[in-house]
């Protein structure tokens, strides 16, 4: 079996507690990721859903190492990263790119898009030929060439994310974190941005990490999928098997709680009283 | 049987004269669900402002009426249209954390509507709404009624805001993304609630919403808009059954449907946008000609 | 929405009443010596206390009058100009610079950074400024240099605070995440990402300070604390025309209005220029 891109054992993560901030001190540091094993497979798109508190987006921040893990391993390409301090994490950087969720904030509001864009190249000794790869950037995720000397606000939702989308896979990387990357958007605009995704991640290769509270759209561009809940996986596995055979109730609560837009009459009434 | 809320050819214009709102009609019948559906910019959270005569200043009604059960609320004077929508309205909000104040205890912020409002004695006030938690199935009232808003979960905060919604007894409740901010599991057990209560107290909603996989199990009736205009409107049934305009198909293609995932998540055809915005053009040619 | 915002551009009159009147008085400052119609040192009094020039008794070339002592009001006021202009710009930078730099540091770093110098900031915001500046003036001894030292040491808070809090909501954008995926280190996130967001609050702050500035000054001269008592400044006129407010009011009138407009043009001149070479502003 070729070893996986991304190979995680026992991660936690603890971050401190703002809401039980004594006035003086410290926070006291919870504990948001309690022991997660899992891998992810070079080429693959895997989906992470979760709702609200499951610990998704922190998963996903641990990946790219904006987090440092307190407890187990992170291996990337076989190379432990959990705890590489700044300087050495900074050669790996190239590798594990991200889009971020709310592509307004996302994109400094005082950088046009070429500079935008040309950041990470710079940093990253790809500074020379630097109109030809931003042209090239913008070309890959439709937008038209004209953009490069815009600013954000300047920009449709969908096209900010498609600069998003543009400024990560500007350095070829290995692996993407797409955080939650269509739940600002509208449903023909998130259509829009999911396809290129799907594309260009055939295209490149790339390992993709998708974060979403959505299993609709998991479904569609997932081979396989993470059910989070609390800090905790609830159940993994390749995503048909999980839509066809949910094996736990949490993954069939979800299932059942999305609302199709097909008429069913029975789908607000009550559910049946469970057994006492 | 007279409409419980009826909007004929209302149109509103910004500073710069550009149509947000461009001659919408639609009606709610007593005890029905109207969902109005649409992407940003739809103008569906606008409709709802303007019955509840909370429009932002920056936008004027220039055309069209509102009739509230049958009175014209462009008619009234300002304080008796005030009063007839603070007696009959009721709204429930999209973000259940800004429309509670943060500094003041969930219980007088429940009951104030009832005594400014309506001038209920405090200890009819506090009964109605107990009446209220209970019925959605907030099992310790006790609690509830002396917290702040920040210590109860997402799910809470928006129970007590549909209580307070149905506890004057309204006979239209304007319902704007109630449900957008929650997860998905929360959003099934609220939207359950909301036509719980609908049902028994015979109340008529407006429902705004994004998801059509909400109209679908929400709504009676649904009108469907694009850019200020609504393009499509039928019963949700019917709807679903046999969309009819171009720019409702595509909007339910690109829905997505774990059920479905290849013949969902469509991305919307060029054409499709085109003659929308060809419709939204020919129709503000239309509308501007008498009004030179 | 793009007509809108170029008329909002173009259409800014409190951006160049502002900035009309501080570049008049600032050329009148710099070429005082050409423009000013008498020597503002010289005294002759047989023409003390003559009216401004549309009252009765106006003498030629004396347009604001003269003070107690026949030296011309108009030519003192702009000399004055010198001092107040001079000290506006480098009390206002000194305290921009060392304000602006620990207000970036600890609102982007936080942590320790922050404690520290945020602590620092409470505790100098405890003195009462205009006594604070009198004492300092007092210890560093009377001149211009003095002052314009005083009002930098006083004032760097006021733009540690705001840049600290404004910093502090750039730190939390994803666009300063996204840099570390970039790999930039945390001095270059400052200066690349942070810094900019800040520069038109940073502006607008600047021209404030210079007001306030030239105010602090006038209040120093006004107590005789600022430069030697030779040359004219606006305080050290405003002080002189309260003792003959009865016999000559324009004495004390004209270089109040003075430095009401000056103060006043500074602290919009900011505010117009902020709106207006920001991008972002919709």
């Amino acid at each position: 079996m070729v070893e996986p891109l991304f190979s995680v054992r026992g991660l936690k993560v603890a971050l401190p507690d703002m809401t039980r901030k004594p006035v003086i001190g410290r926070a006291p540091l919870a504990e948001i990721l309690k022991g997660l094993d899992f891998d992810l497979p070079s080429g693959s798109v895997t989906g992470i859903v979760g709702e609200s508190g499951s610990g998704k987006s922190t998963l996903g921040r641990a990946l790219v190492r904006l987090l440092e893990p307190s407890a187990g391993s992170i291996r990337f390409e076989g190379r432990d990263i959990t705890h590489l301090p700044e300087a050495q994490l900074r050669p790996q950087r190239r590798d594990l790119q991200m889009i971020f969720q709310d592509p307004m904030s996302s994109l400094n509001p005082r950088r046009t898009i070429a500079s935008i864009i040309a950041a990470p190249l710079k940093q990253n000794g790809l500074g020379d030929r630097l109109k030809e790869r931003i042209a090239e950037a913008l070309h890959r995720v439709g937008l038209p060439q004209s953009f490069a000397s815009r600013y954000r606000h300047e920009l449709s939702g969908g096209q900010r994310q498609r600069v998003g989308i543009a400024r990560a896979l500007a350095l070829s990387p290995k692996f993407v974190l797409a955080d939650e990357i269509v739940s600002g958007l509208d449903v023909s605009t998130q259509a829009q941005i999911l396809t290129l995704l799907e594309k260009l991640a055939a295209e490149m290769g790339l390992t993709v990490a998708f974060i979403s509270h959505d299993l609709s759209v998991i479904r569609r561009l997932c081979q396989q999928v993470i059910v989070m809940r609390e800090g905790r996986i609830v159940e993994a596995s390749a995503t048909d098997a999980l839509f066809d055979n949910p094996k736990e109730t949490y993954t069939r609560d979800l299932l059942a709680a999305i609302p199709l837009p097909e008429i069913d009459a029975d789908w607000l009434r009550p559910a049946t009283k469970a057994p006492a | 049987m007279s409409a419980c809320l009826d909007i004929r050819d209302l149109s509103a214009v910004l500073p710069n004269g550009q149509r947000v709102l461009r001659s919408v009609s639609l009606s709610v019948q007593p005890g029905e669900v109207r969902a109005l559906v649409g992407e940003s910019g739809a103008g569906k959270t606008m409709i709802g402002k303007a019955v509840l005569g909370v429009l932002p200043s920056s936008v004027r009604i220039v055309e069209g009426n509102m009739k509230l059960e049958g009175e014209d609320l462009g008619k009234l004077q300002p304080k008796a249209r005030r009063t007839l929508i603070g007696a009959r309205t009721a709204l429930i909000p999209q973000d259940p954390l800004t429309a509670l104040n943060p500094s003041r205890r969930i219980g007088p912020q429940m009951t104030d509507r009832l005594v400014r409002i309506l001038g209920w004695g405090g200890e009819k006030a506090d009964t109605r709404i107990r009446q209220l938690l209970d019925e959605v199935q907030i099992r310790d009232p006790d609690r509830v009624l002396k917290s702040y808003p920040h210590e109860l979960s997402g799910g809470m905060r928006q129970r007590v805001l549909i209580a307070a919604a149905f506890a004057a007894e309204p006979r239209l409740i304007v319902a704007d993304e109630p449900t957008t901010a929650l997860d998905v599991t929360v959003q099934k057990q609220i939207l359950r609630l909301i036509a719980e209560l609908q049902r028994e107290h015979g109340t008529a909603i407006l429902f705004v919403t994004h998801d059509l996989g909400v109209v679908a199990k929400i709504s009676q009736k649904v009108s469907v808009l694009y850019a200020g205009k609504v393009v499509e409107e039928a019963d949700t049934a019917a709807l679903f059954a046999a969309p009819e305009h171009p720019y409702t198909r595509a909007l339910m293609a690109a829905t997505p449907r774990y059920t479905d995932p290849f013949a969902s998540l469509m991305p919307v055809d060029e054409t499709v946008l085109a003659g929308l915005a060809a419709e939204i053009a020919a129709a503000d040619q239309a509308w501007r000609r008498p009004h030179g | 929405m793009d007509e809108a915002r170029i008329a909002r551009r173009r259409l800014s009159p409190r951006l160049w009443l502002a900035g009309g009147w501080l570049l008049l008085a600032l050329l009148a400052a710099i070429f005082a010596p050409l423009v000013a119609p008498q020597d503002p040192l010289a005294q002759d009094l047989m023409l003390e206390r003559l009216p401004p020039f549309w009252l009765d008794g106006a003498e030629p070339g004396y347009w604001l009058g003269t003070d107690s002592l026949g030296r011309d009001l108009l030519s003192r006021l702009i000399f004055g100009g010198r001092i107040a202009f001079i000290v506006a710009f480098a009390a206002a930078i000194a305290a921009c610079l060392v304000g602006s730099t620990l207000g970036l540091v600890a609102g982007y770093f936080g942590g320790w950074a922050d404690r520290i110098i945020s602590r620092i900031v409470d505790v100098w915001m405890a003195f009462p400024p205009v006594l604070f500046a009198i004492l300092l003036v007092a210890v560093l001894g009377t001149g211009l240099s003095s002052v314009i030292l005083a009002i930098g040491i006083i004032d760097w808070t006021r733009f540690c605070r705001v840049i600290r809090a404004e910093a502090m909501g750039q730190s939390r954008m994803d666009y300063v995440e996204n840099a570390r995926i970039a790999g930039y280190g945390r001095i270059g996130i400052m200066l690349r990402e942070v810094l900019p967001n800040v520069v038109p609050s940073i502006v607008a702050l600047l021209s404030l300070e210079m007001g306030i500035a030239v105010i602090v000054e006038a209040i120093l001269s006004f107590v005789n604390l600022s430069i030697s008592t030779d040359d004219p400044t606006w305080g050290g006129i405003i002080a002189e025309g309260r003792l003959s407010i009865h016999q000559a009011w324009w004495v004390l009138v004209f270089p109040l209005i003075t430095l009401i407009l000056t103060v006043l043009s500074f602290s919009q001149f900011g505010e117009a220029l902020k709106t207006r070479f920001d991008p972002v502003l919709r």
